[in-house]
């Protein structure tokens, strides 16, 4: 009998076989994955998960006999009051009292539920999209040095030595200066024993040989300091990334809970997304009424607030922290923007002033994002009146600024337009840029 | 027994640690009660200890350790993997393969008691079972299958690299559909070599002159009313036609598939006739490890080597596993073959050593024989579940589950008992849940039957629709979709009744492009 300790055993047997199932239904939890995203909050967004596919895209069919029709028999155990010939009342369908056989190959038609890592998780619901403008990436501060290989030094710590070329070293050296290896002396040693008393004239020579010999073992060391080698390492800075999003969000009483929904689940796409480029991402939320305040996410999204609309206040709160903590030379700089398109008359001049002088000039991309209300549905041919801001960001992004915007008035239109905002530019549309 | 018992002077362990050392002693003093007082017959041994993962690995590639790649067997991880962590399903203490040595896979989270008694089932009971059973030993190759399989790894793999993933997972989407169809249920008629050709010949000859007398030829006979055999019955025998084993028709037949196409369909249909006899041993194989287990625990017990409170851990597990839900219970979801067979076993047990009258007529050959070991190890060599039943299930055991039979006949408003456990009824229930367990009964009956190669080539297989239960429409028609694409010319199923030979419904495919080049309609 053998005992035989498997745990240590490499694990991940089934990785392949998962992977060519998730590549197999993958159009299936593409779409589970996007559904997902919806109901997590921004900063889980990007954990792995539970999703959930239906069965029959990775049904495995077999010649199986159906479960209804014909004539059956069940065996069952545990009879109470039944003789034979007793009649049963035909249980409703799916057996329950009589033969709930179940499905013959023992799964049942439910949906197929798994759990997605991480990382499958994010490539899934980042297929195809890119950030524009990845160009102004800086290093920032010496943590971030990487040790690469780089040969072998005469010099370093004894952690580092490198044995293998040390001991080579020295082999190479001993042979060119011919010292005497340890055999050899002990065969001359035996031999001087083995000589008989009367060779006098042999011992001499020999034992004038032995002496030689290990004087020159003496002389000449197995190691030698001039054989040892340390590996040596070089440092290299190691660009980090870093990135910062501004959430910027109306929340006047116009915004509906609707409408803030619609925000919170942009900036979720937002935030994975630039969490997938960056290695540090971080994320400030500013919101506004008629004067505006950095705050934190929990009340970003949820105290309600009265005013009126100033959107300038807004720019210009994201202005301060820019000034304050996130210098554009060492931060891409990224921002959303929400709203409802109401502002203030007097504040679009101002507004279009700040965007394309101070701020998108720092920033690598910005994008406008307008929700309407989920019952706003125009009959066709009603041409609705573009909102304030809209006009106002039309006319900046004809200038040909790092910018976007779009409408987005349903939940299910988030995903797209968030696709089409960042999906890879094809070939010559990135010519024509 | 007892008398001559000699109580140990330490058990074995105490608490639920184990370490190494633990599992060799637990091993040896059960080897000396499975060897000695039991006289099990096993392979050699192999205990392997694995983790959770590498235990829900083993899930996935059918408790093998090695396995071709496929998604199917991904998908089955994943699911088993998303279960587990939602703590929807436990893992299995122990997981066995019949192969020579036979290895055993037993969980680290197991207690010390959980690692004797797992070894004890799975390490003498189904090794016992899977050496001497003649299922086994007429189906399987002990020796061979892990080589085998690491062969078929290999091949696929190759088959990939060259041929390409994509088709090599199309040819086994279509292999595994057809996998539950793909195993030969009698051994084959082997082509006679020369050798016993000409021996027949001679004792046939040697027959003939024997039994010489020339007054037969006088005697006058009828006219031969035999016919040469029609263009089409000839065409049958030829292609060894009907034939059961769909996959093994297309390896051998299919027109157009490639060399290495038909290997990897041959991997396939060695392996799922590698799994046939367990199909066919549920009952059995369980009952024989469980009546093992705890034969083998309670001799440990006495023996002093196990503790009482591993004792009493032992007895709760065992009673989970051996638990009979009735059919009104809300747990119930058909019979435990853990249940069934250890109260079979234990059942003979009783016959030999304390029979009684009824048992005296129902058992003649065992009653009070008193060596029921032998019984026993006659028993898990020459039966299956089916013909086991058949002849061993007691009327005391019919009582003692109570069972009933039950037809349902979708013509009829109402189900109608046919028997309980009662003096009428102790035989038909007998011979009713044989048949439950017998497989030519369970699975669905298909064969190839015709099929004219030389002119439209398209494939004929008839469904013989048992009590007029039909296929599942959807899986049948995906299924035959795949068949289709094999074989690369249309594919007819039709369901016939047996008992009016009227077909009852037909199903019909086309081959998609993608495992054969299809030509185009002339």
């Amino acid at each position: 009998m053998h005992i035989v300790d498997r745990r240590l055993n490499p694990s991940g047997k089934n990785l392949a076989n998962r992977q060519r199932f998730m590549r197999r239904a993958k159009s299936q939890i593409r779409k589970a994955v996007h559904e997902s995203a919806g109901s997590r909050s921004i900063k889980d967004a990007d954990e792995g998960g539970e999703v959930v596919l239906p069965a029959q895209g990775v049904h495995e069919p077999s010649f199986r006999r159906s479960s209804s029709g014909g004539i059956r028999d069940h065996l069952l155990p545990g009879n109470k009051e039944y003789i034979a010939g007793d009649t049963i009342q035909r249980p409703p369908s799916g057996g329950g009292g009589s033969g709930s056989e179940g499905s013959p190959d023992g799964e049942g038609e439910d949906d197929f539920r798994f759990a997605l890592s991480r990382d499958e998780f994010v490539d899934l619901f980042l297929e195809d999209l890119e950030l524009p403008d990845l160009a102004k990436r800086r290093v920032v501060n010496a943590e971030a040095m990487v040790y690469h290989r780089a040969g072998y030094s005469v010099s370093g710590s004894p952690a580092n030595l490198a044995l293998n070329r040390t001991v080579r070293n020295s082999l190479s050296r001993r042979i060119a200066l011919r010292r005497p290896k340890p055999e050899e002396i002990q065969a001359l040693k035996d031999e001087l024993e083995a000589l008989a008393p009367e060779d006098e004239g042999k011992r001499i020579a020999l034992q004038e040989e032995l002496a030689r010999k290990q004087r020159r073992t003496g002389v000449i060391p197995y190691i030698d300091p001039l054989d040892v080698r340390y590996r040596r390492f070089e440092s290299h800075p190691k660009p980090v990334a870093q990135a910062v999003m501004f959430c910027l969000m109306d929340v006047s009483g116009s915004m509906t809970e609707h409408m803030k929904d619609l925000a919170k689940r942009f900036y979720v796409l937002l935030y994975i997304f630039l969490k997938r480029r960056y290695k540090n991402v971080e994320v400030v939320f500013i919101r506004h009424t008629h004067q505006a305040s950095e705050v934190d996410e929990e009340t970003f999204f949820n105290s309600p607030e009265t005013g009126g609309t100033v959107v300038s206040t807004a720019l210009e709160e994201m202005q301060r922290v820019i000034e304050e903590r996130y210098s554009p030379d060492n931060w891409n700089i990224y921002a959303a923007q929400a709203s409802d398109g109401d502002n203030t008359a007097s504040d679009n001049d101002k507004t279009a002033a700040l965007l394309t002088k101070v701020l998108l000039p720092c920033c690598q991309y910005y994008a406008y994002l307008e929700v309407g209300r989920d019952s706003e549905h125009f009959p066709p041919g009603f041409i609705r009146r573009d909102s304030d801001l809209w006009q106002t960001y039309s006319t900046i992004i004809r200038n040909g600024a790092p910018m976007a915007m779009r409408k987005v008035g349903h939940r299910r239109d988030i995903y797209p337009v968030f696709r089409e905002l960042f999906a890879k530019k094809t070939g010559a549309e990135a010519a024509a840029e | 027994m007892s008398s001559t018992l000699i109580r140990a002077e330490r058990p074995l362990f105490e608490g639920c640690d184990w370490e190494f050392g633990t599992i060799q002693r637990c091993y040896d003093a059960i080897e000396k009660v499975a060897l000695g007082e039991m006289g099990l017959d096993i392979y050699t041994n192999q205990i392997e200890v694995i983790g959770t993962e590498q235990m829900l690995d083993a899930y996935s590639s059918i408790g093998m350790p090695l396995f071709y790649k496929h998604w199917s067997f991904g998908k089955h991880f994943s699911r088993n993997e998303a279960m587990y962590r939602a703590g929807m399903q436990g893992l299995a203490y122990e997981i066995v393969i019949n192969s020579n040595p036979c290895i055993s896979y037993i969980m680290e989270e197991n207690t010390a008691m959980m690692q004797t008694l797992v070894m004890a089932h799975a390490a003498f009971g189904h090794n016992h079972f899977f050496k001497n059973n003649y299922l086994f030993q007429q189906w399987t190759d002990a020796n061979g299958i892990l080589d085998y399989l690491e062969f078929a790894k290999d091949y696929i793999m190759q088959c990939e690299e060259r041929y390409g993933e994509a088709q090599v997972e199309r040819l086994l989407d279509a292999a595994h559909a057809l996998m539950s169809h793909a195993v030969h249920k009698y051994p084959r008629k082997r082509t006679a070599d020369l050798r016993s050709e000409e021996k027949r010949e001679r004792e046939r000859r040697e027959h003939d002159e024997k039994v010489f007398n020339d007054l037969w030829r006088t005697v006058p006979g009828k006219e031969s009313t035999r016919q040469d055999p029609t263009a089409a019955e000839k065409r049958k025998a030829l292609l060894e036609l009907p034939q059961e084993n769909i996959l093994y028709f297309m390896e051998k037949t299919a027109p157009r598939l490639a060399p290495w196409q038909r290997e990897v369909l041959r991997i396939v249909r060695i392996i799922a006739q590698y799994f046939y006899p367990q199909s066919q041993t549920k009952v059995m194989n369980e009952g024989c490890a469980t009546y093992t287990h705890y034969t083998i625990m309670n001799s440990l017990h006495e023996k002093g080597l196990l503790t009482d409170g591993a004792m009493v851990e032992f007895l709760s597990s065992h009673t989970n596993v051996v638990f009979q839900p009735e059919f009104d219970d809300r747990r119930y979801s058909g019979l435990n073959p853990y249940a069934l067979g250890f109260a079979m076993m234990q059942d003979i047990e009783r016959i030999c050593k304390a029979p009684t009258a009824e048992d005296q007529q129902w058992f003649p050959h065992i009653a009070g024989c008193n060596d029921h070991m032998n019984v026993l190890r006659d028993v898990w060599a020459n039966y299956r579940d089916e013909s086991f039943i058949l002849q061993y299930l007691s009327p005391k055991l019919v009582r003692h589950f109570g069972l009933f039979h039950v037809m349902d006949d979708a013509s009829e408003p109402n189900l109608r008992v046919e028997a309980i456990h009662d003096e009428r009824g102790y035989r038909k229930i007998k011979q009713a849940l044989a048949k439950h367990y017998d497989v030519s009964w369970t699975s669905a009956d298909i064969q190839v039957v015709d099929v004219n190669l030389a002119g439209d080539r398209r494939l004929i297989l008839h469904h013989r629709a048992l009590n007029r239960v039909l296929l599942e429409e959807k899986d049948t028609r995906m299924v035959l979709q795949h068949l289709a694409d094999l074989w690369g010319y249309d594919v007819l199923m039709k369901e016939i009744d047996p008992s009016t030979e009227s077909v009852l419904k037909e199903h019909a495919a086309s081959p998609r492009p993608g495992i054969v080049q299809i030509e185009p309609a002339s």
